[in-house]
């Protein structure tokens, strides 16, 4: 059976004003590393919240290792690990003050289950006399996954764990989620960076507190419903005025040093636009076919 | 065209006791140019951008901000400069207008100007039916697209923007650099930091932090080539890779 199961959560805010999550389901396997990829206000903390038995959703219902997070939530706060989005340790107890209080409130101690954390924390021991306010934005992250680690939780819940992080920190943090994972835990985690998309087992797509799509990033991909260019030039900014005038152009946007583009009606144009193009003087012009990136996904299925 | 520069340092430096947060740092920024300003976490981008905006008296080195020195002329360079934080400043219990009116006297401007000016701008943003609703009502994206617009409502030289689209949708983060893009255009010079590196590629060009120091600087095509990488997320991988801070 599923670890976690959500199933027609809908929550709602300001007396039923503002939609936060809308009719969401979708189910995370044991083991699995499962994430939840939308920007921000898509209703990705509310779903944790919710998850976590902090937040009571309107209607619909959820369940965490096969308990009701209405009925049962005891059961369920005992078993989960949540890493929320803003810091929410101790400031003024230190490193290993903060770490030794989670271990005992789970009625647990550090060294019961040091081996799961060991990786990490060796990492901020040298700090472990520091307030945990004192610290860098990395070493912040590290400890509060440690104590959201210290009593072997079967479900890690991480909420946004690498927004603000610089892009090393980050490939470094997802090396540690793939080890936790090999531990077995069960982890559903949030990102707005879309290229952290592939890191995941199956991610779900979310914006505006729905559930645009749900899959493998591969099988996710592989359902672009269009032909994808990129096109390049010497003249970036230009060239994307250019192709956007192209009257069969569908969408171009930016992706770094090249432009991605799409036809209407799904027609190859290229020939045509490469012609369109040197009437506006572009001659150095290259356009290949490319795989879609998650990224391309989320803007096609956000129209 | 000549091309001034708006932005010069030398051997900038920040000491916090024994700690050296930004060492010795030495680049110039050229009018209308969009100025990439990258580093690990705890490189010393915060120090050294609220030393460029006047925020925080240096320890050593020379700094010069649209025409004004760091350690004597703070007010005025505050007046040349427009600043936009990753942290959503605007008043959310006030309108779009009365954000815009009050942003606009702040800075100095006269009535006049103010008025003839804001309606312009919320036309330009396509904001003109919601102009007299509470900012706390807008989505996230048009929020951040009009902390940017007031951010250079007075016109300022330079514009800083500290990661202005960390955890926007991916289309509004490109509507947001078409904004860089036409305020570069106009000739006002773009300060930006940001976690994302294919916004690096739309920079003419990057700085990159490590440990306190200006590790690179060039284009991002030059620096390609200098890393013998493929992408800016690999030329930074290698120079952050080794650094101390970085934890």
């Amino acid at each position: 059976m599923a670890d976690v199961i959500l199933q027609n959560i809908t929550k709602t805010y300001n007396k039923g004003e503002t939609r936060a999550v809308n009719d969401v389901s979708f189910a995370v396997e044991k083991g699995e590393l499962f994430g939840l990829i939308g920007p921000d206000g898509a209703g990705k903390t509310s779903i944790f919240r919710i998850l976590s038995t902090l937040l009571l959703a309107d209607s619909g219902t959820a369940k965490v290792n096969g308990f009701d997070v209405v009925k049962d939530y005891r059961s369920i706060r005992n078993q989960v690990g949540y890493m929320p989005g803003k810091f929410s340790l101790y400031q003024d107890l230190t490193v290993e003050e903060n770490l030794s209080f989670f271990a005992t409130v789970f009625n647990s101690t550090i060294e019961e289950n040091y081996g799961l954390i060991k990786d990490i924390y060796v990492q901020i021991e040298p700090f472990k006399t520091r307030r945990a306010g004192k610290l860098s934005g990395g070493m912040k992250q590290k400890l509060a996954l440690c104590c959201a680690l210290i009593h072997r939780p079967t479900v890690l819940f991480l909420d946004e764990p690498t927004t603000g992080v610089d892009a090393v920190s980050r490939k470094e943090f997802w090396e540690m989620l793939k080890r936790l994972k090999e531990q077995g835990i069960t982890i559903l985690v949030s990102t707005p960076y879309m290229d952290e998309a592939t890191l995941c087992e199956r991610i779900a797509l979310i914006q505006n507190g729905s559930v645009i799509s749900i899959g493998t990033p591969e099988n996710i991909i592989s359902h672009f419903p269009k032909k994808l260019l990129s096109a390049k030039s010497g003249q970036m900014s230009r060239l994307l005025t250019h192709i956007r005038q192209f009257p069969e152009t569908a969408s171009c946007f930016s992706f770094g040093d090249a432009h991605h583009v799409t036809f209407s009606e799904n027609k190859n144009q290229m020939n045509e636009l490469l012609v369109f193009l040197k009437t506006k003087n572009h001659h150095d012009v290259e356009i290949k076919e490319i795989t879609p990136t998650i990224e391309d996904c989320f803007i096609d299925l956000m129209k | 065209m000549e091309t001034k520069t708006v932005i010069s340092t030398e051997n900038l430096t920040k000491r916090f006791g024994d700690f050296t947060a930004v060492n010795e740092i030495t680049f110039d920024v050229k009018s209308g140019e969009i100025f990439g300003f990258l580093g690990a976490n705890g490189a010393g981008k915060t120090t050294a951008m609220r030393m460029l905006c006047g925020l925080s008296n240096p320890t050593s080195g020379k700094a010069n901000i649209a025409g004004f020195d760091v350690y004597r002329q703070t007010e005025k360079i505050k007046r040349n400069i427009g600043y936009m934080s990753q942290k959503f400043s605007l008043y959310e219990d006030l309108t779009i207008l009365e954000n815009i009116r009050f942003y606009g006297g702040i800075y100095g401007m006269d009535r006049k100007s103010i008025k003839a000016k804001s309606v312009e701008l919320v036309e330009q943003l396509g904001l003109k039916e919601e102009a007299t609703k509470l900012v706390r009502s807008l989505p996230l994206g048009w929020k951040q697209k009009l902390a940017f617009s007031v951010a250079i409502f007075h016109e300022p030289k330079i514009v800083f923007l500290d990661e202005p689209t960390g955890g926007v949708d991916p289309v509004t983060r490109r509507q947001f650099w078409d904004l860089i893009y036409a305020a570069a255009e106009r000739g006002i010079t773009v300060f930006v930091t940001t976690h994302y590196m294919d916004e690096a590629e739309y920079c003419n060009r990057i700085s990159m932090m490590v440990d306190g120091y200006i590790k690179a600087l060039d284009s991002p095509a030059n620096l390609k080539k200098q890393f013998g990488a493929s992408n800016m997320d690999e030329v930074f991988y290698q120079l952050a890779r080794g650094a101390k801070r970085n934890l």
